[in-house]
């Protein structure tokens, strides 16, 4: 499982970006991503915000679970009170046979599994609240790109945690 | 803007950090929920944000404006905190003009002056049928301003007006916000409608989601 995380500001600008991997199952918490298709990720992840734009208004919930899918790409989003939008790709593993059976539980073998779209929440969860804290700074003024490192290890910390 | 200029540490790519290692990212959000200062001292700020506001403008407009300016970024910083100090279950973006205006009267109002604003109109007015009020008996920022006979038009809470202008614009609800002094009698001099005029798309996009 490999995910590609971004936060999208409100003029549609990237504000913070992240890859990384799984850390379940003894996994490495590296991403998988092969050199073809890592460029592909910010096009595949942009090109949902049209379908985020449509879908936040249908209800007042701040997680939006999975709304977009591209082949094997998944995408989850999130949007904050002012309109920012957190996005996750998610690529699951090409399951290369044997522990078919075990392999299953794993989160993200199912990318819309309900213990998925959990997993996926609690992470969005602790990352909204350290972007709330990163936006409450009176230096920070709205689009502002967040380039603190204590805020990427923060994000690299609850994708270990939960994804 | 860029970010501001810190003298670098060296070693965490230029920001510092204070001796004992704790960052914003490390303080909890919610310890100051309940917590008050004394209005002595936001009077006393808050006249030296009105006399800096005051510099270099060439009438009541442009004060109020530039108080209204001043009041943007707050709004903008409190929709968060707000929606994310609610209980999981009923946190809530706003998607229609009243779940906001409701917001802004009691969780807003509530936060900054530990009270719920006095009442919510909408516009009786067939010209403008799309305009909203947000009425305060006696606004707490104007409690120790008097305003000089040659501004009478003045009205402080301006400042007020752009955080609420900031919170609309931060939940995708853009409009323009100003303050008016409406006083009622005796009993409530200092009275003060908070007008509220969406723009067009707004209410457009209202109109269309109420019918879906």
């Amino acid at each position: 499982m490999s995910y590609y995380f971004a936060i999208v500001g409100t003029q549609d600008a990237p504000l913070f970006e992240y890859e990384f991997g799984t850390s379940k199952q003894g996994h490495d918490g590296l991403s998988r991503f092969s050199d073809q298709v890592r460029h592909l990720n910010q096009f595949i992840l942009h090109s949902s915000l049209d379908i985020a734009e449509e879908v936040q208004w249908a209800h007042g919930s701040m997680y939006l679970k999975c709304i977009d899918k591209f082949f094997d790409n998944y995408i989850s989003c999130f949007v904050t009170g002012a309109n920012v939008k957190f996005l996750l790709l998610h690529h699951p593993l090409n399951n290369t046979g044997g522990s078919g059976s075990r392999s299953s539980t794993a989160i993200g073998a199912n990318p819309t599994s309900p213990a998925t779209e959990e997993a996926i929440k609690l992470f969005f969860q602790e990352v909204y609240e350290n972007w709330v804290k990163a936006v409450m700074s009176p230096f920070y003024q709205n689009n502002m790109e967040v380039k603190s490192p204590v805020f990427r290890q923060r994000v690299a910390a609850a994708g270990r945690k939960y994804l | 803007m860029s970010q501001p200029s810190v003298p670098s540490s060296g070693k965490d790519g230029g920001l510092r950090v204070p001796s004992n290692g704790k960052t914003i990212y490390h303080r909890p959000l919610n310890r100051t929920k309940t917590a008050e200062i004394s209005q002595a001292s936001f009077a006393y700020l808050f006249g030296e944000m009105v006399t800096y506001a005051q510099r270099r403008v060439k009438g009541v407009q442009e004060l109020e404006q530039r108080l209204n300016v001043q009041g943007h970024a707050i709004g903008l910083k409190l929709l968060d905190l707000l929606l994310h100090r609610e209980p999981p279950r009923s946190q809530h973006r706003p998607t229609n003009i009243l779940a906001l205006l409701h917001f802004i009267r009691t969780s807003l109002w509530t936060h900054l002056f530990a009270r719920a604003a006095d009442r919510l109109e909408k516009s009786a007015d067939p010209e403008n049928p799309d305009d909203y009020m947000i009425i305060d008996n006696e606004p707490l920022v104007n409690a120790f301003i008097s305003v000089p006979k040659d501004m009478s038009s003045l009205n402080c809470a301006a400042f007020v007006a752009g955080i609420v202008e900031g919170v609309c614009d931060g939940a995708d609800f853009p409009g323009k916000v100003t303050a008016h002094s409406v006083p009622e009698g005796e009993m409530w001099p200092g009275k003060t409608v908070f007008l509220i005029k969406f723009r067009s798309e707004v209410v457009e996009r209202e109109a269309y989601l109420g019918k879906s």
